[in-house]
């Protein structure tokens, strides 16, 4: 498997990273020669093996539904790098 | 001219009632003070863990079995990753392939006949946070403030097939699943708050074609009113492209509804790569047969069942329990009055008519309504025991909206007691005879209207207290 340059490019606005044209070459490279890793997990017959998302034989964690003070206000915005209206500012939000 | 069909399907989100969020212990309360109902797993905090509430799946089953669908036993969650600031994770822990719910159904009544929409899947999933905005609007905006209040707050999401042809057909199918959400009590459905939310995936294609037209995703649609008339916008919107020429893209728009449109706000195929992987942090829920059936077994009555019970056990014609049980407190205001009323379709036509004209004018729930059910059933009685004519029992339920008084109290008060002694009566028939001899002579010549002029000036003279069955009848017998 092998990714372009453009795939790249759009994986960065995914998650909303600049990368510079002149960087765009290494980050490919960077990529495909860690998807050539996963291709020798690729090479494993997996027929009639169910996914295997986790690997632990647990399931059913539940907690009860109870409801708890969590953090104060205050700490809740201690570590906003800013705050307006009780809230945490962020600039504006335009898709 | 082409003609259309018009292709809907519904997502509806509906807020669970649990006292807890679904993946920390956090209050689910709305509203209050922004960011007092938060701690490190809601905000997304480095090395913080969620934990499933218990509730949130036992809820998912409930809606599952009210809808007919089958519970699936094995269930994980996904991570849905994108970058919102609402979003404090920036992933929202859903279930993709797995969900918990799927192939049910609602079946909805209109004029009549009836239809099945399918219900494609029910999955669990979290609220994200809400955005305030500085400005009057998102886009006038300098910057927004983030309230994560709302993030984490449980919420289930209902799919449905694109079975729905109308706006009409899409309005009965949200009426029956807000009853249903609302009788198995695990949402407010209060629309106006956003504990109810639908999107709807509208397309059209001409008549006779096997293939749909591309969809159009429409948000913010925040009561039925909305839902309609974005539907209808939709469509002619649709057409209009179309008819010009032009191709119908697929996209999201947004129900501008000051300004009775819907407005693009982004292309699907860029924004939507939410790359989905198994949520790691959780582990998968099993499901056992007993805890389905357990709550199979609870289940509470449902609209349909209380539907056929009113029409059985009381008589109701279809259309008015239909009406009745469409909203649970009306239903058990319903059940509440008929206790003590002699006549059930009394108090059916009290609820359908005055009262609920009352309170539509009011712009308040029945929840709301200040008359007690007793009194009202006290009401019907008096009208039906001939106490007070239907005139005169509309003047009582107007004191009684002032103040929730007892009605016969209120008929002392106000001396409205229907006259139905005989004597009384006489006395105003024959003085009504004397001063009316051409009426009386119409009468004789086969002119019916005469009577009804006759009862009239009588009902008059008595204020509107005298029996009027009695008065049509006595009179009648004086002038043979
Ligand atoms: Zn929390």
């Amino acid at each position: 498997m092998k990714v372009s340059a453009e795939e790249v490019k759009h994986i960065a606005q995914l998650s909303r990273l600049t990368v510079p044209e002149t960087e765009m070459q290494i980050f490919t490279e960077q990529f495909n020669q860690i998807l050539s890793y996963a291709d020798i997990m690729q090479k494993v017959d997996t027929t009639g093996i169910e996914p295997t998302p986790y690997v632990l034989p647990i399931t059913n964690a539940f907690r009860e539904d109870i409801a708890k003070p969590g953090v104060s206000h205050e700490a809740a915005l201690s570590n906003a790098p800013a705050v307006e209206n009780d809230g945490f500012k962020v600039p504006r939000v335009l898709e | 001219m082409t003609k259309y069909i018009t292709v809907i399907g519904l997502e509806v989100h509906a807020e669970l009632k649990t006292k807890s969020k679904a993946f920390c212990s956090c209050s689910t309360e709305f509203g209050g003070t922004p960011n007092t109902h938060v701690c490190p797993v809601c905000l997304g905090m480095p090395g913080a863990l969620p934990s499933l509430n218990k509730q949130v799946v036992e809820f998912a089953i409930r809606v599952g079995l009210a809808l007919n669908c089958e519970i699936k036993p094995y269930n994980k969650f996904d991570r849905k990753n994108y970058f919102y600031p609402d979003l404090s994770k920036n992933y929202q822990i859903s279930q993709f392939d797995k969900p918990i719910c799927e192939h049910g159904h609602i079946d909805i009544n209109l004029d009549g006949v009836e239809k099945r929409i399918g219900i494609t899947r029910i999955h669990m999933e979290e609220d994200a946070g809400k955005l305030n905005h500085s400005g009057a609007s998102i886009s006038t905006s300098d910057s927004s403030s983030v309230d994560y209040n709302r993030a984490g707050v449980p919420l289930i999401e209902i799919v449905s097939e694109p079975d729905m042809r109308s706006a009409e057909e899409a309005r009965a199918y949200l009426e029956n699943l807000k009853a249903i959400l609302e009788y198995t009590d695990v949402c407010d459905c209060k629309m106006q708050e956003g504990s109810l939310r639908c999107d709807a995936n509208i397309s059209i294609m001409p008549e006779g074609a096997t293939e749909f037209g591309t969809r159009a995703e429409i948000k913010n649609l925040n009561s039925f009113r909305a839902l309609v008339r974005a539907i209808e916008y939709e469509v002619e919107r649709q057409k209009e492209v179309i008819e010009k020429g032009g191709k119908v893209v697929q996209e999201t728009r947004t129900w501008d509804d000051a300004n009775g449109k819907t407005l693009s706000m982004r292309s699907k195929e860029e924004a939507h790569d939410y790359r989905y992987f198994a949520e790691p942090d959780l582990v998968p829920v099993d499901l056992d047969e007993a805890w389905i059936e357990r709550v199979r077994a609870e289940l509470p009555e449902l609209p349909a069942q209380r539907q056929a019970r009113l029409m059985e056990q009381f008589g109701l014609p279809k259309y008015d329990a239909s009406i009745i049980v469409a909203s649970k407190a009306m239903a058990e205001y319903f059940d509440e009055a008929v206790k003590n009323a002699q006549d059930a379709k009394g108090v059916s036509n009290w609820l359908l008519g005055d009262v609920s004209a009352y309170l539509n004018n009011e712009g308040i729930s029945i929840s709301e309504f200040k008359v007690s059910p007793a009194h009202l059933a006290e009401l019907v009685n008096l009208t039906k025991e001939g106490v007070l004519s239907s005139k005169l029992a509309k003047k009582v339920f107007a004191e009684m909206l002032k103040e929730d008084k007892a009605p016969k109290a209120l008929v002392k008060e106000l001396g409205l007691e229907q006259v139905s002694d005989e004597g009384a009566i006489m006395k105003l028939v024959e003085e009504t005879i004397a001063e009316n001899p051409q009426s009386v002579i119409d009468f004789k010549a086969g002119k019916d209207r005469a009577i009804g002029f006759l009862v009239g000036q009588i009902m008059k003279k008595s204020k509107g207290k005298a029996n009027p069955g009695m008065v049509q009848k006595m009179l009648k017998e004086k002038m043979q």
